[in-house]
């Protein structure tokens, strides 16, 4: 995936709003980055234009071997579908609708010539995220980890180039985010490529290299040679086990 | 999107969202339900119409007396008689299509029975009246040639002078007098019910037309000939004919209008089949706007809907749907309740006529056409008031509809 010189110029009446001024970026398969900034920094433009939700003003976006900037809003629909899975905060899922339905969605809208089988696809990325064994439930039903890693595993269906996500633990405990920063780890590691944007420091840490945007400028980037181990148990409390 | 998926997916939505469902459907079920009752007391009250006239005889064309006019000052219809017995004679002897000639004359009196007295009509008529009207005799029998000849003092009655004069005994070989005259009762009509207009046709008595012409009356007063063809197809050429050999009659020069009047069977039911159209395109008329009413209501909610949905129409666009894929969605999912709406209201209409038929004592008659219209109707209208909102839906920003709460 490669950025260049990407502005996005918002007009709010007579003021033009730089949201952002001019953004490089390269990412490589099979990182896991971390865009950080605060809100106003232009991290949520810069991740709708990198999930093909909209048109940067100007500069140039390729995803994938693909020129995203200049393609149809069809064509966009189809990238997303088929190059890019998201995370959102409030996880989204359909409501009164399974886990395994809610998975299989994107293969749904799969345009791509071929057969598929949707609900053995669907079926092996809830396993993924560990949620083999609630195929049926309701997101009513599901614990908001688990919902999250649903959205996940909706995001993993269609073997995306990249994984967005979008704050992911934003609507989660501490706990559970560890669990959920686990699972983004334990993927990258089998080389999917994931980009999360975060306002928390400490979930930033998990990632391998982590970029921070300011006014629309990136103003840090950095490659971290020791990421943070998501390790679930020292979250636990201790009752004296290690004492 | 293949179509499969789509249909999948519209059907699931609607699936999942009962209530939601069932309220966008109950305009539709109404509205079609509507249509099919209105329709169906329509269509009941034309068949029940149709099938009256149709005992008014088969193949049957009638002469009635025209206008005259006297000085250009037209007097109306019957103003002057100018029907005679004579006019049916030369119709039996110069006419090539009909196969069956009677006049009608006709006098009012008192008739007394056994049982009571009862004022009527008496009808004169020839041997081939009950031919003509399709008429048969339930008891006893009709009078013979020879006894139109000899004026024979003979009579028929109908069911309701029978059930006046006689009660419950048998009137065959009884004897009635009318105008003091006695008269021989040799046969019993069978019941025939009333005209469109409420006319009991059974309030009558039939007699030889020479005995009523002689006997029982001072003039006679022809006021209808009947006659009938053998076969439908020959009337439009037997009432040319009957009106050349009426003119003839009459003497009437080329230059003079005629005055008579002919009118056949099939005249008779369109004109009376006319006023049931009417009646049922205005019900029909009222149904459609309860039907129009329903599709607005689809709108409404589908319009709801797409605002309260905008959320999972962001997700449904982040993970890949076209504008194309959300409309389609939105489309087939209004079409599926209107149809399905229709098919509900179709039931139901087809219960409430039932129930309205047996309730109100009123024919009701349901038939393919409406339901097949009804069902089209509800598509037509699920499509065109699904459109707006699903282009809506359709051409929702997906950051905005997904960051929509």
């Amino acid at each position: 995936m490669q950025v260049r010189g990407l502005r996005k110029t918002y007009t709010m009446g007579t003021n033009k709003v730089h949201a952002l001024a001019g953004v490089d970026l390269d990412v490589r398969p099979g990182e896991l980055i971390a865009i950080m900034g605060a809100s106003g920094s232009g991290k949520s433009t810069m991740m709708n234009i990198i999930g093909c939700l909209d048109y940067p003003t100007e500069g140039s976006y390729t995803l994938d071997g693909i020129r995203a900037d200049t393609l149809s809003k069809n064509e966009l629909a189809d990238i997303r579908n088929q190059k890019i899975g998201f995370v959102f905060q409030g996880f989204n899922l359909l409501p009164r609708t399974t886990a395994l339905e809610n998975v299989e969605l994107p293969l749904l809208y799969d345009r791509s010539p071929g057969k598929k089988k949707t609900k053995e696809l669907a079926k092996e990325a809830l396993s993924m995220v560990g949620l083999g064994d609630r195929v049926d439930h309701v997101p009513s039903e599901l614990s908001g980890g688990q919902q999250q890693r649903v959205a996940i595993a909706r995001a993993l269906v269609t073997k995306p180039a990249i994984v967005l996500a979008d704050e992911p633990t934003g609507n989660l405990d501490s706990k559970t985010s560890v669990e959920v920063m686990d699972l983004f780890q334990t993927l990258n590691d089998k080389g999917i490529t994931v980009l999360l944007v975060t306002h928390e420091h400490d979930v930033a840490e998990y990632a391998k290299r982590i970029i921070e945007l300011k006014d629309g400028k990136i103003i840090r980037d950095q490659v971290q040679e020791q990421r943070r181990a998501a390790d679930v148990a020292a979250t636990m409390p201790t009752d004296g086990v290690l004492a | 999107m293949r179509a499969s998926n789509l249909i999948k997916v519209a059907g699931k939505s609607i699936v999942k969202n009962k209530m939601r469902t069932l309220l966008t459907m109950l305009g539709i079920i109404i509205g079609v339900g509507a249509v099919i009752v209105m329709v169906a007391v329509g269509d009941g009250a034309k068949s029940q119409i149709e099938r009256q006239i149709q005992n008014l005889g088969t193949n049957m064309l009638v002469i009635t007396p025209g206008s005259s006019s006297a000085g250009g000052v037209s007097r109306g219809a019957g103003s002057f008689n100018r029907l005679k017995l004579e006019d049916a004679e030369k119709l039996r002897n110069e006419s090539m299509y009909l196969s069956a000639i009677s006049p009608v004359v006709t006098t009012f009196t008192q008739a007394v029975g056994p049982q009571g007295n009862w004022r009527t009509r008496i009808n004169g008529v020839d041997v081939d009246y009950p031919l003509i009207r399709d008429w048969p005799v339930s008891s006893g029998s009709f009078f013979t040639a020879a006894d139109v000849r000899q004026r024979k003092k003979v009579a028929i009655i109908g069911a309701t002078v029978a059930e006046e004069l006689f009660e419950d005994d048998d009137p065959v070989g009884q004897t009635i007098r009318v105008r003091n005259v006695p008269i021989q009762i040799i046969g019993v009509l069978a019941a025939k019910g009333q005209t469109a207009e409420g006319t009991d046709q059974d309030d009558v008595i039939l007699a030889p037309h020479t005995t009523v012409g002689t006997r029982l009356s001072r003039w006679n007063f022809v006021s209808q000939i009947l006659a009938s063809t053998s076969s439908p197809g020959d009337i439009p050429a037997a009432q040319e004919e009957m009106k050349v050999i009426m003119r003839e009659s009459h003497g009437l020069a080329a230059w003079e209008a005629d005055d008579f009047e002919i009118k056949n069977q099939a005249e008779l039911t369109e004109a009376a089949a006319g006023t049931t159209e009417v009646m049922t395109l205005l019900l029909a008329a009222i149904a459609g706007i309860s039907l129009l009413v329903g599709g607005i209501g689809i709108m409404n909610i589908m319009l709801v809907s797409v605002t309260e949905r905008t959320r999972e129409i962001g997700i449904r666009m982040a993970i890949g749907a076209r504008g194309t894929d959300v409309l389609t969605q939105f489309l087939i999912e209004s079409i599926v309740m209107s149809i399905l709406g229709g098919a509900v209201g179709v039931g139901l209409g087809f219960a409430g006529a039932q129930i309205l038929g047996n309730v109100m004592g009123w024919q009701t008659l349901v038939n393919t056409d409406t339901v097949m219209v009804a069902i089209v109707f509800s598509a037509a209208v699920g499509i065109f008031f699904g459109f707006y909102p699903a282009r809506k839906a359709a051409s929702l920003n997906p950051i905005e509809a997904l960051r929509y709460e």
